[in-house]
């Protein structure tokens, strides 16, 4: 599975991209050695923003730990407290109301659909397309601006508590959240136009960082990044938690294998979120947002694992008790590790410019891998 | 009537009265040069506001809006920011060959101001082979690319150069060849011909088809061989940082900025005058009412105007469209514009020599 690192050899020439570069989105450290415009190997540094969160998680209350986890990925950071909190609530044994379960669907959605759009934006700005990346951040304003009437933050949300969110919805939320559907219907349209039907855009995506169905299992890819080859890996099917099972939506699978495969994954992913949210936004129940919970938790002694389907793909959540108000150990199985351990097989023996193209669709944040 | 060239024109009459003529000529010379750099500098803070604004325009957003009114001596603000700005030389680098990089860039923009019309009767040096001189001129400038590329000590720089070279260097001949379907057409070198056969017409619409075919390869290449996006593989921010101009700080850097504006301009300009009648105002045919009347709007608006509007145009591409790959990018010149364009001259000269444009 693993790949001899390349050889280097005369004449070769060794690029170092990041930390500080415009296509790394963050402080990812590529070592590239380039024979030519043509990659022979791509070696990724880890470590510039590393913070040890789940170290700091051992010192903080069932309760606090879920804050740490918001700044992890960042832009999915409503769902990142989602997994967490299942943890902590599978472990308790609580039952979250119907309201609540909602709610924390609904906000996932949005944190999805903000994630994939800011995605899109820097996408194609990668590729050198600069417009896209404004537009995108004018759809997601306005769920930004959802969230901060919601839960007072627009980046870093701490909503979902363990027993369901932590106060109930603002009374514009459902005006909003249709606003927001209606502007989004209305421009969907532009990023086809602008994007996704441009010839250049398709001649850089398609038949770049091809990666089969073996080696996306081989290398644990999930999230769009499976789906793009074709490989079922959605959580909200396969193991569907809170009210999941009971909505209308698909699936994505793209069979292209390439960039360009990730990318419609991405793009119709956003589509099933919106009827997604459709479904909910009028049919909110109501009852209590939050179940009856004591103040300090204790988890039983033992190991509890939940998984929650991210914008990037799943993230595992690990937590081993020795019965006390602090977890005895915590670990985060997150999306982006495990998608940019691909990196180096989806583009060797392409050109320098396949690297940034293939990198942008896996959709890398570099917290959510480098912990 | 008001015009550019009744002023030059007084200007000369009376130095010629007043001093002895080749005193008048050296003046003459001196009010030139001193235009040429006033143009350039203009030209450099017209175009970065403009860049700037249709940027804005695109992206919905406001672009710049508090310097002045407007937002209009931003480019002034911009100018100053980066003349106190430290130029830096980085180490390992090549000092000489690093720092008259961007003079080269600046002189190759600088001569090929010469043979432009910019209004009936104001030109620099109308020379008979005024076409030539523009494409023997403007392959100069890869020089200073590589020149700034090889010399930084940067292995950015150094590949950002080295696409540059392959680039300009084959996309030089589409827009050659799209040129000489022009020249065919007129059947002279010099600019002045070629805007005064578009008297009754440009050629754009007079030339048809193969007119309409050379202006579109004309524009694509021009396009790339000023670097600009989508072809801007030599900069490529995405994966080379800045490319070929990376290590260049402050007013080192303006200059190759300032160089690639006025490049833009020049081959709009070109374009303009070529496809578009330049200075001549639109003409159909022997329409002469029609004509008389075009008339009246000055040569000069009609120049800059076809002019930004074609830089409106390649301004654009850059805000809209992604970039290529080096290797699609040279794919697209030598397996489909280069063979079109050979094909168009064909055309074209068959058209030329049967008569069969208006």
């Amino acid at each position: 599975m693993f790949e001899e690192v390349g050889t280097t050899t005369e004449g070769d020439l060794i690029i170092n991209v990041g930390p500080q570069h415009p296509a790394t989105h963050g402080v990812l450290h590529l070592v590239i050695t380039l024979n030519g415009e043509t990659i022979k190997n791509v070696e990724p540094h880890l470590g510039y923003i590393h913070r040890s969160i789940e170290k700091m998680c051992e010192s903080l209350t069932y309760r606090q730990f879920i804050y740490v986890t918001s700044r992890m990925d960042y832009l999915s950071a409503h769902i990142n407290n989602h997994a967490c909190a299942m943890c902590v609530e599978k472990g308790m044994q609580i039952e979250i109301p119907a309201r609540a379960q909602v709610i924390r669907v609904l906000m996932d959605e949005l944190t999805r659909i903000a994630s994939h759009e800011l995605w899109w934006g820097a996408m194609a700005m990668d590729l050198g397309a600069f417009t896209p990346f404004f537009h995108a951040f004018r759809e997601r304003e306005s769920i930004n601006d959802i969230m901060e009437e919601t839960c007072g933050a627009r980046l870093t949300m701490n909503y979902m508590v363990p027993g369901g969110v932590m106060h109930d919805l603002h009374p514009n939320f459902q005006k909003r959240v249709k606003d927001f559907i209606q502007l989004y219907k209305s421009k969907i349209h532009e990023y086809d136009e602008m994007v996704t039907g441009n010839i250049i855009f398709q001649n850089r995506m398609k038949g770049v960082g091809i990666i089969s169905p073996e080696d996306v299992l081989s290398y644990g890819c999930t999230g769009p990044v499976a789906r793009g080859s074709g490989v079922s890996s959605d959580v909200r099917k396969l193991y569907p938690y809170e009210i999941y099972d009971k909505l209308q939506f698909d699936e994505v699978l793209e069979t292209g294998c390439d960039s360009f495969a990730r990318y419609m994954v991405r793009i119709r992913e956003m589509q099933q979120s919106i009827r997604i949210i459709e479904q909910l936004i009028d049919n909110i129940p109501e009852g209590d947002f939050q179940a009856k919970t004591k103040a300090v938790l204790k988890l039983p002694k033992g190991e509890f694992y939940t998984k929650a389907e991210t914008a990037r793909g799943e993230l595992g959540v690990y937590i081993v008790s020795e019965g006390g108000t602090t977890p005895y150990r915590i670990k985060f199985r997150s999306p982006g590790f495990s998608n940019l351990s691909a990196l180096n097989h989806l583009v060797k023996g392409g050109k320098i410019g396949d690297l940034i193209a293939a990198m942008g669709t896996l959709d890398l944040v570099i917290p959510d891998i480098d912990r | 009537m008001w015009s550019l060239s009744n002023i030059a024109t007084s200007i000369d009459q009376w130095l010629n009265e007043t001093f002895n003529p080749t005193l008048a000529l050296i003046i003459e010379m001196l009010i030139a040069g001193v235009a040429v750099i006033g143009l350039f500098a203009m030209l450099g803070l017209i175009l970065v506001i403009m860049e700037r604004k249709v940027s804005a325009w695109i992206q919905i957003r406001l672009g710049p809006n508090r310097v002045g009114p407007k937002g209009m001596f931003q480019s002034l603000a911009d100018t100053l920011k980066l003349l106190v700005k430290e130029g830096m030389t980085p180490g390992g680098a090549d000092k000489l060959l690093f720092n008259v990089a961007p003079f080269v860039a600046m002189i190759v923009a600088m001569l090929l101001m010469a043979p432009i019309a910019f209004a009936k009767d104001f030109q620099l040096w109308d020379l008979n082979i005024g076409v030539l001189y523009i494409t023997a001129v403007s392959s100069i400038s890869v020089i200073s690319i590589l020149m700034a590329g090889w010399a930084s000590n940067n292995k950015y720089s150094l590949l950002g150069a080295m696409r540059s070279g392959a680039q300009i260097v084959s996309y030089e001949l589409s827009a050659g060849l799209a040129i000489l379907a022009i020249v065919v057409l007129t059947g002279s070198l010099r600019i002045s011909d070629i805007i005064n056969a578009q008297a009754d017409g440009w050629w754009i619409f007079k030339g048809h088809i193969p007119a309409i075919i050379s202006f579109i390869i004309f524009i694509i290449a021009v396009t790339a061989e000023t670097n600009r996006a989508p072809f801007d593989m030599a900069e490529a921010e995405s994966e080379l940082t800045a490319g070929f101009h990376t290590e260049y700080s402050g007013m080192k850097f303006a200059l190759f900025f300032l160089a690639e504006y006025v490049n833009v301009f020049i081959v709009c300009a070109i374009g303009a005058t070529l496809f578009l009648g330049g200075w001549m105002p639109f003409h159909i045919g022997n329409w002469e009412a029609f004509n008389h009347v075009m008339d009246y709007i000055p040569s000069s608006i009609w120049f800059f105007g076809k002019t930004f509007f074609l830089i409106f145009l390649i301004m654009w591409f850059r805000w809209t469209f992604p970039r290529l790959r080096i290797d699609q990018l040279l794919n697209l010149e030598w397996k489909y514009l280069l063979p079109i364009s050979m094909f168009n001259l064909l055309l074209v000269t068959v058209i030329a020599i049967l008569g069969w444009h208006f």
